[in-house]
């Protein structure tokens, strides 16, 4: 008893006091911004894996972005990727962040059902899906709910059972193999119910898009509740998210 | 001449691999597997000019070298099995059976792998798997997954249990395939190809990556200079602390012991995060590249991380040492989910996993790359097989991997600012990488065609031998002690689906 209590003393405080606030350390890249400056644009283009970036104007797409770095490394002055990490929306459009424009991201609170702030505004319980997901999005969902991030604070919880749950967690760029048990999960939870899609991969694809490994018609059925990018998505932009599509009245 | 004798990343001509005839071909390797030094790293298939070529990879670990050797066959060919011989091959058959079409007369059971979408029958789908069962009325079968009780990937495990007693376990894999190494032929850029390998299991970003760029650069006859595989080095035995803190945290989750759960967990946050502060991503997805680094090593970095391991170690030790004095955590570690040695030889387990049975298998000191050939590496081996040896190799790596990297900040090397760009990859060559990641041995096979582009290529991550320790491990346990010896492997689903 008195080791266990030297070992929680010696833990000290390791929560984050303030999850919407909190900074991240080092040289975290979250929301690009895309300056004004005439650039060779083939090349800018030519060095995205993932076809994220868009000219005229030129845009990025952070549901596509794999957030490599190598266009800030390559055009220093034409884009910097900079530590905000309130990334995620409920608009797929407002994932594409276009040259000349520093605002945040934000959610479209047109398109926030009135019954998800109705009903899960203090209580949410998730259903998690791997489908076809690295397992990098998933340790960091893992994280959201450790002593650090401590998700549970906001009554926002993982659950076991999909009959459980308000609604659908997916990561990963859903293959065919994973396509039938998506659904029969998605299906056994009751209304109403949400889906949010989290990580480059769960959004777009990512490096993955077009490969005749997956089946993405999930995706087509259903509106989707909240996009949260990155690759992986940070425990931060998934909790701030969240936060904001359930407190959006 | 029966095969060639290559080193880890020696690029050889396609040509230089000796053809055999396949009674040959089996005749070689099954004999080379009855030495204890041998084991088999990589045997799989490809088109080749109409017909299947073979290839078998076989490491010898005393002496640091792999025997490759080739035979052509025909799809739809029956053919005697290399599993008749040894059980190691068991795996590998049935991926060449699934992708080509090629009977095994004398296969104890031909079962599919991961219903790949170009597997040669595309009438057999995921949800029609031939499960093992056994009629009987005193038994019952328990299915889980492919959807998990956590936050996992998917996988189906059907247990056949007598009681409580778990008797027999199928696990069947296929969810994540995403048609991987496919993608890595299709996507001709180099980045494009580094993301793949990035995402091939994103708990091993920096094992999978270095294996890439290892072999890659081979191909371009590139020689890393001193400062990238200082960085490599690195950074993989940063991956074994955080996965190896992280996994002895959900080890104690599973067996309901709350504070090791929570201290481990939260041990492992700092050490993450210090991927975060040298490549801007906590899994270090954007650190390793081919031929260059975007974030080159500093002396402010180091101190950094000296920071990071004064402040983990003593919190660490003090927890280990609580949590390997619990008569009720000991109590679920000890003798459960054991692999005998004599299991873990025959099944050719590799890794974390081969070393808990007893077996000395680890590349950092049969194979070694990058810095480990300075490092003089002494694996960590454990005899009992069981939940407690596999916790105890945890903690004794980190400790190990810890002594690592303060040795290996000692002498941080320049960076080279004049390095010359990779060129294109030479035509026609065949090349394995060889790599020890936090779960064992990872196994990256290219072949180049006639105008340097990849023709080829083949990825085999440790769990893709440890799945079947796995199900051994749980044979006569309770299946509620199925998620702690689970738990204790930490298998990739995604590294083995690819």
């Amino acid at each position: 008893m008195l080791n266990n209590l030297k070992i929680l003393y010696h833990q000290g405080k390791q929560y984050i006091p303030d999850v919407t606030k909190s900074k991240v350390p080092g040289v975290f890249r979250g929301r690009p911004e895309i300056s004004l400056e005439k650039v060779d644009e083939a090349a800018l283009l030519d060095i995205c894996p993932t076809n994220a970036i868009l000219t005229n104007p030129v845009r990025i797409d952070i549901g596509k972005c794999t957030f490599c770095a190598e266009c800030s490394i390559k055009f220093p002055n034409k884009v910097r990727f900079t530590t905000d990490y309130k990334i995620s929306t409920n608009q797929r459009e407002r994932l594409v962040i276009a040259e000349g424009l520093s605002g945040p991201v934000k959610l479209n609170a047109d398109l926030v059902r009135k019954e998800i702030h109705d009903f899960f505004s203090g209580s949410l319980k998730l259903r998690q899906v791997s489908a076809a997901g690295d397992n990098s999005c998933e340790l960091e969902l893992n994280a959201c709910g450790n002593v650090n991030f401590d998700m549970g604070r906001f009554g926002i919880e993982f659950v076991a059972s999909p009959r459980h749950a308000d609604g659908i967690v997916i990561t990963g760029p859903i293959s065919e193999n994973m396509a039938e048990a998506l659904q029969i999960c998605y299906d056994a939870i009751p209304d109403p119910k949400i889906i949010i899609l989290v990580g480059t991969d769960a959004i777009s694809g990512g490096i993955f898009e077009g490969s005749p490994a997956l089946n993405r018609a999930f995706l087509n059925k259903y509106k989707i509740d909240l996009y949260v990018p990155g690759n992986p998505a940070h425990p931060l932009t998934f909790i701030n998210g969240v936060l904001e599509l359930i407190g959006t009245r | 001449m029966n095969c060639i004798t290559v080193k880890n990343n020696q690029r050889v001509p396609l040509s230089s691999i000796p053809l055999l005839e396949y009674e040959q071909f089996l005749e070689h390797n099954t004999s080379l597997l009855k030495e204890t030094q041998n084991h088999c790293v990589n045997y799989y298939g490809l088109s080749y000019q109409g017909q299947i070529k073979l290839i078998c990879c076989i490491a010898n670990d005393g002496e640091g070298t792999i025997y490759v050797s080739s035979s052509h066959v025909k799809a739809g060919q029956s053919l005697p099995s290399f599993t008749a011989h040894h059980l190691a091959f068991e795996k590998f058959e049935r991926e060449i059976h699934e992708n080509f079409d090629i009977t095994y007369i004398d296969h104890p059971w031909l079962k599919p792998v991961r219903y790949p979408f170009n597997r040669a029958d595309s009438s057999k789908t995921i949800a029609g798997y031939p499960f093992f069962n056994i009629e009987s009325e005193e038994l019952h079968e328990v299915g889980v997954g492919p959807i998990h009780a956590g936050i996992i990937e998917p996988g189906h495990f059907r247990f056949i249990c007598n009681g409580e007693q778990i008797l027999h376990l199928e696990i069947q894999l296929g969810y994540q395939h995403r048609g991987i190494e496919q993608l890595f032929l299709e996507k001709k850029k180099i980045l494009q190809r580094i993301t793949l390998a990035e995402s091939i299991a994103g708990d091993t970003v920096t094992g999978h990556t270095t294996a890439f760029v290892n072999l890659w650069e081979s191909l371009c006859g590139f020689n890393p200079d001193r400062d990238l595989q200082f960085a490599r080095t690195l950074a993989l035995e940063i991956e074994r602390i955080a996965v190896h803190t992280g996994d002895m945290s959900a080890i104690c989750t599973d067996v309901a012991y709350q504070l090791g759960s929570s201290v481990f967990g939260r041990l492992r946050t700092p050490v993450i995060n210090y991927f975060q502060q040298w490549c801007g991503n906590r899994l270090a997805k954007s650190l390793i590249r081919a031929g260059k680094t975007n974030f080159p090593y500093s002396n402010e970095l180091a101190e950094k991380l000296l920071k990071v391991l004064d402040d983990y170690e003593p919190d660490f030790n003090e927890m280990c040492k609580e949590t390997f004095s619990l008569p009720t955590a000991l109590g679920r570690f000890e003798k459960t989910g054991i692999v005998s040695r004599d299991d873990a030889s025959n099944i050719g387990t590799v890794g974390m996993s081969a070393r808990t049975s007893g077996i000395n298998r680890d590349i950092r000191s049969s194979h070694p790359h990058d810095l480990y050939k300075e490092l003089n590496h002494q694996p960590i081996v454990k005899r009992h097989g069981d939940v407690y040896s596999r916790a105890q190799v945890r903690k004794e790596e980190i400790k190990q991997s810890i002594g690592y990297i303060r040795k290996l900040l000692q002498n941080i090397p320049e960076e080279n600012k004049s390095r010359p760009e990779l060129r294109v990859p030479d035509a026609n060559m065949f090349v394995i990488s060889l790599i020890e990641g936090w779960r064992g041995e990872i196994c990256h096979c290219a072949i180049t065609d006639d105008r340097g582009d990849l023709l080829h290529y083949k990825i085999k991550d440790p769990s893709f031998h440890n799945w079947l320790a796995l199900a051994l491990a749980v044979r006569n346990n309770e299946i509620s002690d199925f998620p702690i010896c689970n738990k204790s492997f930490d298998l990739s689903y995604c590294g083995h689906d690819l």
